[in-house]
Formats: structure tokens, sequence, C-alpha cells
């Protein structure tokens, strides 16, 4: 872990409300694995201000480069959301413990709103570690309304196929993205095939996905959303609880086991 | 050059910097982002005797100025801690070359005879960078319906006493701050025996979500930390030092040199960085070179001549 000083490539809208970042960061690029965040401190806030977390969206070793995909909640991301390229500012990382890279069966990964960040670092990662040997990953992404399906260009630039579910129905199935994740896990049962579950989103749709990872006794890996103060496992605010105890979200998570979690 | 060793009573740390108790983990999470050569001393987060859950989530909220906490004090208890947490910051140092900095445990307890089993289980242990023990007597005694120690100047006065008995380490006082006058319990710390005082630690406080019409920590209230408390904490030193000889470590809204040299000419010996580390590890080098920088051009050859340096007209 280290505190980088990283210069701003890119700023890019992707939409209302969500925006991709990119920054010169070359040492924190060449050690990210799928799963971990950034603390990044926000350069117009006070002095006193806390870090805001972000998970990694992708990561270069060889251009040094770190991309992050956020949303805009609250005046720690409207602000960030006035930062210019050229302009540097301070983030830690690569901090916690991301996804297992090594998986049985097919990858199906479950992403909600901003929750595909990690989801594709860790299928671009997955992909190359396969070397094109399938079976590849597939994606299920959900959102309120269509404006929440992010990065569905960036998937299928990877090979990755992305179904959708929206509330609304404005895109996709409608309903929750366990509409098309449960299709798809059935097809699978049916013809024996075996699968690993990945999800990062809102803790409902967390849970949605380890209960079914437990359910087919397969293994689910579940990036959870904790507010955080040090992000580096000083200071015990972002508890997850565990089956060995209150955990800690940033340094003994984000990602954890779905059998480890207790909701 | 500025000789930047400094006395804490009985303690000798090699500069007055030095970590707060609950913002600086067990002393090794930073180790990358801070640069350990400037501090003195680190203070690890409370211990008692047995494992302890803490509070429900969540446990904090940003507010202008600093942060809410009620983290309530989870941690593994004593063996754990020495068993695990210790030797890691023993061997963490090993591959990098710099000298540990002194270790201050702070410990807390239900009872004053769980202090003082914690303290002496501590200084026991035999771990050689560990320097100190710090008491934080703000919390809740069991033995008299949740009020703490540290607001009744009888009761701090035993505990210190009890902790102190036959105790083979310095021992440390983390004062409250919520109380009218400080000097009742600044002697209360002195006639028991303690080494030094540690002061401030967080003011209670409350955060309310109007959203939801509820407290924004699941705890309702929590202690309020950072930039906002320091004046506060500035006064409580002064007068601290204007009512005893015991050597002060001072904390409490540290985010730059003028910060910490306040509190030095204040009267501290020593002084603490804490919630500053969160939103800035490099801080910890920011004021140590600040303080480097202010002894030179002041003439300041040690940086222990501040210590209480402060002029008052008559
Ligand atoms: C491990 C991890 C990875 C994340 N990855 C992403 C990502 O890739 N893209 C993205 O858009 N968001 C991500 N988030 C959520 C992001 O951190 C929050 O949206 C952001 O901190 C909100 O800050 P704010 O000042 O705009 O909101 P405010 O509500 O004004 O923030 C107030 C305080 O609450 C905290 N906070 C508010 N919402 C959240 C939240 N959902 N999670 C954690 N802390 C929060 C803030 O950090 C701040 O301390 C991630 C969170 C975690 C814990
Ligand atoms: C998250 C957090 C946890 C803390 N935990 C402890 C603790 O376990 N024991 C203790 O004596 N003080 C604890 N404190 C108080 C600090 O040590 C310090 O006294 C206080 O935060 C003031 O310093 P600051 O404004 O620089 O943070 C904690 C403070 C924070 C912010
Ligand atoms: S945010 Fe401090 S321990 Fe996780």
């Amino acid at each position: 872990m280290l505190d980088e000083k990283s210069k701003v490539i890119e700023h890019a809208d992707r939409g209302e409300g969500y925006r991709l970042l990119a920054l010169y960061s070359p040492q924190i690029a060449s050690a990210a694995m799928p799963g971990q965040f950034v603390h990044v401190k926000v350069p117009a806030l006070e002095a006193s201000a806390l870090r805001r977390p972000f998970s990694i969206f992708d990561a270069d070793a060889e251009t040094g480069t770190v991309r992050l995909l956020y949303k805009r909640v609250g005046r720690g991301t409207a602000a960030l959301n006035a930062v210019k390229p050229g302009e540097e500012l301070f983030m830690e990382g690569p901090l916690g413990k991301g996804f297992p890279l090594e998986c049985t069966g097919v990858p199906l990964m479950a992403g909600g709103g901003y929750g595909v960040a990690p989801l594709y670092f860790l299928a671009k990662k997955i992909m190359a570690l396969k070397g094109g040997v399938p079976p590849s990953p597939e994606l299920f992404v959900g959102g309120r309304t269509k404006a929440d399906i992010l990065a569905r260009n960036d998937f299928a630039a990877l090979g990755v196929p992305v179904a959708v579910a929206t509330n609304d129905g404005s895109d996709g199935d409608k309903g929750f993205v366990t509409v098309p994740l449960d299709r798809r896990i059935a097809a699978l049962k049916a013809e024996n095939e075996p699968f690993t579950l990945y999800a990062c989103g809102p803790d409902g749709m967390l849970k949605a996905v380890a209960d079914r990872a437990l359910e087919s006794g397969t293994d689910g890996w579940i990036s959870m959303d904790r507010h955080m103060i040090c992000g580096v496992g000083a200071c015990y605010a972002c508890i997850q609880k565990t089956t060995s105890g209150n955990a800690r979200c940033c340094i003994d998570g984000p990602v954890f086991a779905a059998k480890e979690l207790v909701w | 050059m500025v000789d930047m060793c400094v006395d804490l009573g009985p303690v000798r740390l090699a500069t007055p910097l030095a970590t707060a108790s609950g913002t600086f983990g067990y002393g090794t999470e930073y180790m990358g982002a801070v640069d350990y050569s400037c501090l003195g001393a680190v203070t690890v987060k409370g211990i008692r005797l047995d494992a302890w859950p803490g509070n429900p989530m969540p446990r904090h909220a940003e507010v202008p100025g600093g942060m809410v906490n009620a983290i309530g004090l989870q941690g593994p208890g004593v063996g754990m801690f020495l068993n695990h947490y210790a030797p890691l910051y023993e061997t963490a140092f090993e591959q990098t070359g710099i000298k540990p900095p002194a270790m201050i445990v702070n410990i807390w307890g239900g009872t004053v005879e769980e202090y003082a089993e914690v303290a002496h289980i501590v200084a026991g242990s035999g771990f050689s960078f560990i320097k100190a023990i710090e008491c934080n007597v703000s919390c809740p005694n069991v033995k008299s319906g949740g009020h703490t120690f540290g607001h009744d100047p009888m009761i701090l006065n035993r505990l210190v006493s009890t902790v102190r008995k036959d105790l083979e380490m310095p021992l440390i006082v983390k004062l409250a701050p919520n109380v009218p006058d400080i000097t009742p319990y600044v002697k209360a710390c002195e006639d028991g025996g303690a080494d030094a005082i540690s002061l401030i630690n967080t003011i209670p406080a409350m955060v309310i979500d109007i959203e939801r019409r509820k407290p924004a920590i699941a705890n309702k209230t929590g202690g309020l930390s950072g930039r906002a408390i320091h004046p506060a904490a500035v006064k409580l030193v002064y007068d601290a030092h204007r009512a005893s000889k015991l050597p002060i470590l001072a904390m409490g809204g540290i985010y730059e040199a003028k910060d910490a040299i306040e509190f030095m000419l204040a009267g501290a010996s020593a002084v603490a960085l804490g919630s500053a580390i969160f939103s800035n590890p490099g801080v910890v080098r920011e004021v140590y070179d600040g303080i480097t920088e202010y002894c030179s051009r002041h003439g300041f050859t040690a940086v222990r001549e501040l210590t209480g340096a402060l002029e008052i007209d008559a």
C-alpha cells in the first residue's frame, strides 16, 4: 500500500451522473488486483474531509493507468466531478482483499449500478489468465433504469456477453438482475455445467447472489460496500459481520466468500 | 540541525510526534504511506482483558472540521494483542531498516482491577519496544452504573494508584476533555503516581440525519475529533500544564506543524496525530518538517525548548 500522487489523464462523462476517471498512477497500477480499491483524497474538499473509496475499474501496468468508474451521490463525488486532466490528487492503494482469480466452471458476474466497476477488471484478468480458453465470463447487470447500465461497451469489447435487467423495464428484463441470472443458472444446472458467482452492488442484490451460491453449493465471491474512515484496517469503522466475528471490510474484504457472510 | 529528541517523563522519544490511539491500528497498517522515521511513538488501539466486539454500524459520520465516531473499542483482547499484533510490529520493521518507534499501549477496562491486570500483563510481556502504558479513562465503570472513570477525581485517583502499584513501566493517563475544570483530574493523576498525562480524548457529540429523522450513528452519540476540537484542546493543555509538573502528551486536531507547536508552547512535551492521518498520511512528515523549520527560524536548537515557552504578558 502507498499514497501515490496521481495525475488525471482523462475525466469523461458516462451518462447521467456517472463518470470515468483515468489517472496516471504507475505504482498502484502495477500492484492492483481485481476487487481491490483506492482511497481518494478529493482535492477540492477541506483538509479534514475523509477520503472516498472507489473500486479499481481497470489498471494497466504497462501504461501506468488506473481507471475509476463512479457515480455522483454526495458532496465528495460532486467535488470530484470538477477535477480536470493535468490536475494531481493523492490516492492510497491498492487496498483490500480482492476476488480470487481461479474459478471452476463458468464465471457468472452480477453487478448493480457502479458495482460493475470491479467486475470489468476481474473479467479482463480472468480472460487473460485463461488465454482465450472457454468458458469466458458472463455479465449480468441491473439498475433502476437504462441510464444505470454502465460500461456495456467495455464488456462487449472484451467479448463478455451482457444480460440486462432494469426495475422499470426500460432495458432488458423487467425486474432485478436475478431474473436473467436465475435463467442462466437453471440452464447451466440442466447441463450439469459448474459455475462460480461474483457480485458487487447494493446489499439486497449481494444477498440474493450469495443465497444462490449457497443453494447451488458453488463458490460465491461478494464485494461489500461499507462506509470507511481509514481504508487500511486501522480504525474499525467498516465492519461486516462474518462467521468468524466482526471483520473489517477494508482489509479483511471488501470481497468475502458468500459462505462466511452473516447478514 | 535541530535536536528532535524529547522526554515524556521517563519515556525518551526520538521525536516529539506520536500517533493517537484508535487512529493507527496496531502500528503497522500505515506502512508504506506514513514516514515512520518521523515518529517518536505509536499508540495502539485500546486493549482490554478479553476481545470486545464494539458498537453496531454505522460507527461514524463526517462533519465540518472532523468526524464523530462511536467505534466502541472493538479489539482482540490483551492475549491476542501480545501473541499476534506485537510480534507483527517487531517483524514489520526488520525489512525496512527503520528503528521501530516506541509503542505506547492504550488500555481500558470495566473495573479498576481489570485496568491493573491488563497493565501488568503488558508490562510483563517483555517486548523491548513497548515503552509505556496509556490508560483511557473515558469509558464506563460497570460497577458504578456506567459513569466513566475519568469523571470523578476520587475514582480516577484510585484507578491510577491501583494500576501504578508494582507496575514496572511508565504510566500515562489519558484524560477526558468534558469537565468544568481539568485541575482536580490532573492532581488525581499526579497524586496517584502517573508519569505523564495525555489529552484530549474526543468530545461527546451527536449527528442527526434529518431526512431519516434518526441519529447518524447507530450508538446515537459518539466522540468528536479532528480540526474542530483543536482550540479546545490547546486550552486544556494550557490549564493542565499550569496545574502540575506532569509531562503532557497532547492531541486533538493536529493537521499542520502550527497546531503541534501551539500544543508544545502551551506546555506539551510531545504531541500525537490522530484523525489527520486518515485524510493525509503524509501529514506526519509535513508536521515534522514544519517543526524543524520553526525551531531553526526561531533559534531553538532543541525541540524540547518549546515546551511551555508561551509568553504571557503580566
Ligand atoms: C470498497 C468500496 C468500493 C467502492 N467503489 C465504488 C465505485 O467503483 N464507484 C462508485 O461510484 N462508488 C463506489 N463506492 C462508493 C463510494 O465510496 C461512495 O459513493 C462515495 O464515498 C460517496 O461520497 P460522497 O461524498 O459523494 O457522498 P456523501 O454521502 O456526501 O458522503 C458522506 C460520507 O459517507 C461516505 N459514503 C457515502 N456513501 C457511501 C457508500 N456507498 N460507500 C462507502 N462510503 C460511502 C463517504 O465516503 C463520506 O465519508 C465504493 C465504496 C466502497 C466501500
Ligand atoms: C476512530 C477513532 C477511534 C479512537 N479510539 C480510541 C481508543 O481506542 N482509545 C483512546 O484512548 N482514544 C481513542 N480515540 C481518540 C484519539 O486517540 C484522540 O484522542 C482524539 O481523536 C483527538 O485527536 P485527533 O483530533 O487528532 O483525532 C479515537 C479517535 C478516533 C477518531
Ligand atoms: S475503514 Fe478503518 S478499519 Fe476499515
